[in-house]
């Protein structure tokens, strides 16, 4: 039991770590701009799929710097080239716009590698076992992710509280038209937020392109799990993004390790429950295989008790 | 960029088919005649024609539906399809109670799908509507997720992915109706869809409708009259299903099968896409967009594989440079067709044709040959595209291509200023009428 739970424990940690790096950009733009980025988990997916391919030509690590990088043109890109000029057209507009983006996005993945997986692998050099827990041994590359994803918190914290430019940001996060007026350049600023943004995912997207499969499915496979992290955190907060996606990613993760259902807790319980009962079907659901809909339970829970979600401020 | 925006002004009005009563039901009735007279034309007399009636049928009713939340009320669902499919399984399980002896004729099982679809609508809209704006697009999506999931945890009710299926000639006759023929089926789907059309029409007539609409465009004053927003979006939420619910009764009928996908993401988004592309700030809009991606993704499956690809291209321009949709184009043509300019805009029109096919053309070779190489690697390098052979391992049809897009895009980006500066002509021609106003977004 003891092994099951630090074994699961670990992973979710490593799950949840990945997911904030995805839900940290995404939350940042959406704070900024108050644009919901449907295409972010897109985004995410082009970053697996450029490090496959810039892994091929020149190898994993210069693909670890370089794919983030592209991401991030490419966000910057859309800011520059398409949102704003959805701006004024409205919230529904936007949305639709980013939607339609995802929804392109995922055709033209299919058009250049195929509907198929790519072969994409933990590279050579990272493929060594990390250190054994029980018996159970924790991979490099595993490691490797956890420490990306931790300093590019800080980063990224520290970026935001003590560098000016942060400053600026924040400023113009909340009183945006006040910033401008003192001579920043607010629209300047928008477009490095969507970069960043953008780059955060796609550095996501080069170690969860290892992690699971590079496939255009990716990014519908993900992507509604980070709207879940976003809402029930608050949006727009991003320790509210990191407390959500390590509750998720470990809750999730032990959901799937759970091999009872609620027939089980009956029986403990001694309430008789026979196939002939109504709903049998419903109480016989193992923990398991109910694990993909946790977050989007946690989703409808956390509207119930608290619209706002975890550390949200406002009513967006 | 100013030529989108002045294509984006489309006119004040938020409801088609307006008018006084009487040219109303004369609308309705021209409809109805339009309906059953549809599949005898040529070309649609057949079983294939009457099957894409059908398919068209169903899907104005579940577009139409869909823009009772985005067109009316203003609340983008990312997960619409939840209620359209579990009205499908409700109408799907209806029919095998009817296989099996229950005495109820097959015509009325669309109401099990419209009250499957009225409860879902209440029991996840108590939920969903307590937001709205960004927020309600999110939860719709999670419960859409968590819905789609649920069928294949439940597979005694769902079926998991294969479906449940049905028999609709099993069944008691009515009218001598036995469901033989698809023409049958069409006329029961089309009478279907005439019925929750006309009663989606009144809907926004009623005064929760009017109130729809208040909160749509404002609702901070609309609560301080003293209206719950968030109740009429829960009012508009239960209705939006029920008539989702009914569009999945009529798939029900027309497939004999339900199946996981009658509830997942990609139905959700198509709906939204019909929805968007036809107008949601038209009643008919959606109508229109039904119809044409109806009729797009029968057609154009056939001959490519990029079509999905082709239909996003499609929706992003609609979003960029035409925002109230195919029906807010044809309105706002048919507002300056009486005018002097009409003949310069026609003009500038055919102009701005010639590069915009070119760089069409340019496109669609790109995007067939990269399409053919990554999904079919094994057919080959060589391929035929409009009817000319070419050999994609060599470089000369990638350059052909890419110069053919430039420079039609350059071309196009040249004529299309001659397009503006018409319809800046025509709009002031017509200022004077009831051109001009309102911003068109279904915000």
């Amino acid at each position: 039991m003891l092994e099951l739970t630090a074994v699961s424990l670990l992973n979710g940690v490593v799950y949840g770590l990945l997911l904030f790096m995805l839900t940290s950009g995404l939350t940042l733009i959406f704070s900024m701009m108050g644009v919901l980025n449907f295409a972010h988990a897109s985004v995410f997916m082009l970053g697996a799929y450029f490090s496959f391919q810039f892994g091929r030509w020149i190898g994993f690590w210069p693909a670890l710097v370089l794919a983030p990088l592209a991401c991030g043109l490419i966000g910057a890109a859309i800011e520059r080239y398409g949102l704003r000029h959805v701006h004024t057209k409205g919230h529904v507009a936007e949305i639709l716009f980013t939607f339609g983006l995802a929804y392109l996005i995922e055709e033209l993945v299919t058009m250049l590698w195929g509907r198929n997986a790519v072969a994409s692998s933990v590279p050579e050099s990272i493929d060594f076992p990390l250190f054994a827990l029980f018996g159970t041994s924790f991979p490099a590359y595993k490691g490797l992710m956890m420490a990306i994803s931790v300093t590019m918190f800080a980063f990224l914290f520290l970026a935001l509280k003590r560098t000016r430019i942060g400053l600026i940001i924040q400023a113009a996060l909340t009183h945006p038209q006040m910033a401008g007026a003192l001579g920043h350049d607010v629209p300047g600023l928008f477009v490095l937020v969507f970069a960043v943004g953008s780059a955060l995912a796609g550095l996501a997207g080069v170690i969860g392109g290892v992690m699971w499969l590079t496939q255009p499915t990716l990014a519908h496979f993900v992507g509604p799990i980070v709207f879940v992290v976003v809402v029930v955190g608050g949006l727009g907060s991003l320790s509210g993004a990191l407390i959500a996606s390590m509750f998720i990613g470990i809750v999730q993760t032990f959901a799937v390790a759970v091999d009872y259902s609620l027939l089980d807790l009956f029986r403990v319980l001694g309430i008789g429950v026979t196939r002939a009962s109504p709903l049998y079907e419903f109480y016989a659901i193992k923990v398991a295989t109910a694990a993909p809909i946790v977050p989007y339970l946690l989703l409808v829970l956390m509207l119930i008790v608290r619209p706002r979600g975890l550390l949200g401020t406002r009513d967006a | 960029m100013k030529t989108g925006s002045a294509l984006a002004a489309p006119p004040a009005t938020f409801t088609a088919a307006q008018g006084n009563g009487a040219g109303r039901y004369r609308a309705w009735l021209a409809t109805a005649v339009v309906l059953s007279v549809l599949p005898h034309v040529p070309g649609l007399n057949t079983d294939f024609g009457h099957s894409l009636l059908s398919q068209m049928g169903i899907a104005a009713v579940f577009a139409l539906s869909f823009n009772v939340l985005l067109g009316q009320t203003g609340l983008l669902s990312f997960g619409h399809a939840v209620y359209f499919g579990l009205g499908g399984y409700a109408a799907i399980h209806f029919m095998r109670a009817i296989n099996h002896g229950l005495p109820v004729p097959i015509a009325l099982v669309p109401l099990a799908g419209a009250a499957a679809g009225l409860l879902f609508g209440i029991l996840f809209g108590s939920v969903t509507t307590r937001r709205s704006g960004t927020i309600f697009a999110l939860i719709s999506l999670g419960v859409g997720e968590l819905v789609y999931a649920a069928t294949f945890m439940l597979p005694g009710y769902f079926g998991g992915e294969e479906g449940i299926t049905a028999n609709r000639t099993r069944a008691p006759e009515l009218f001598g109706l036995n469901f033989g023929s698809q023409l049958q089926v069409y006329y029961v789907i089309a009478s279907w869809a005439l019925v929750a059309a006309m009663l989606m029409h009144a809907f926004i007539r009623t005064p929760l409708g009017r109130m729809c609409n208040a909160i749509r465009d404002n609702p901070e004053r609309a609560e301080f009259i003293g209206y719950n927003t968030q109740h009429v979006r829960f009012f508009a939420f239960a209705v939006a299903g029920l008539f989702a619910g009914l569009a999945g009764g009529l798939h029900a009928i027309n497939y004999e099968i339900v199946a996981a996908d009658s509830v997942s993401a990609l139905r959700s988004g198509t709906v939204l896409l019909m929805a968007y592309i036809g107008g949601v700030t038209h009643f008919a809009g959606p109508v229109v967009g039904a119809i044409t991606l109806t009729w797009l993704q029968i057609s154009l499956s056939d001959y490519t594989a990029a079509w999905l690809l082709y239909l996003g291209l499609f929706f992003m321009a609609i979003i960029l440079f035409a925002p109230s949709g195919l029906a807010g184009l044809i309105v706002m043509h048919a507002a300056v067709v009486r005018t002097k300019a009409f003949r310069r805009l026609l003009a500038a029109y055919a102009i701005a044709l010639v590069p915009a096919a070119v760089m069409g053309t340019g496109a669609v070779l790109l995007i067939e040959m990269s399409y053919r190489l990554s999904t079919h690697p094994e057919l080959g390098a060589k391929m035929r595209l409009l009817w000319i052979a070419m050999d994609t391992a060599t470089p000369w049809p990638w350059i052909v291509a890419v110069v053919l897009l430039v420079a039609g895009f350059v071309a196009f980006r040249m004529t299309w200023r001659r397009v503006a500066a018409a319809w800046d002509r025509a709009g002031d021609e017509a200022r004077g009428g009831r051109f001009g106003g309102g911003d068109g977004s279904a915000r």
